[in-house]
């Protein structure tokens, strides 16, 4: 049984997420050598990493699309029902990411926190949003949420 | 991990009295993926209640003899 283009979306977009934000640590590591962490330019391997992703989910959703597509790009009221799921549950982390920001910026911090913060929610956001889906496609949904 | 739905149904059957009718040929007629018919024929995935009128539709049968829910 093939699954759902839906799902194998869920499974690129984990997968970046999950090598995205290592991606990012190595970045500002390598780029932070000597100086203390608030100091580090934290933006441009933000920007690198964001831009990467897309372009690595743009070329994979393609890849997908060309050799294993069948069903095209049908979304039907399962996948619409899923999607909202998934949103749900990712969105939790957003709302998190965005509150420890706030925070921080009450505490005054650096904005190396801050922005690092809201940062991780978003990793934490895609990488949970994907999971909650496929296991919503494997298992399928809770009969009440 | 909760059960997700209570519902059973008898698709299977139905399909197989149709002349073996396809899932393929059966979601299309109804209007969702080949992946969401078989998430509703193996329990996965209860459908709206519009397509659960389309499918008994395509069968000429009542909606209780396509999904029965246990009391």
């Amino acid at each position: 049984m093939s699954s759902p283009p839906e799902e194998r979306s869920a499974w690129i977009m984990l997968v970046l997420a999950i090598v995205g934000y290592p991606v990012y640590l190595i970045l500002l590591l390598t780029g932070a050598t000597g100086a203390a962490l608030p100091e580090a330019d934290f933006a441009w391997p933000m920007i690198w990493t964001v831009a990467g992703s897309v372009a690595a989910s743009v070329v994979l959703h393609a890849l997908f699309r060309v050799y294993t597509d069948r069903d095209g790009n049908t979304r039907d009221e399962r996948d619409r029902l899923i999607g909202r799921w998934a949103d749900r549950a990712a969105y939790a982390f957003v709302v998190a990411g965005a509150l420890a920001g706030l925070v921080l910026a009450m505490l005054r911090a650096e904005p190396f926190w801050i922005a690092n913060a809201i940062f991780l929610g978003f990793f934490l956001s895609a990488a949970l949003g994907s999971v909650a889906k496929i296991v919503a496609y494997r298992r399928g949904l809770p009969s009440r949420w | 991990m909760v059960k997700p739905t209570r519902v059973t149904n008898a698709i299977r059957r139905l399909r197989f009295d149709a002349g073996e009718m396809t899932q393929a040929e059966l979601a299309e007629r109804i209007g969702v993926t080949r992946q969401t018919l078989i998430a509703i024929e193996q329990g996965r995935y209860s459908p709206s209640l519009e397509t659960a009128f389309r499918i008994a539709r395509v069968f000429g049968v009542p909606l209780e003899q396509v999904f029965q829910y246990p009391g």
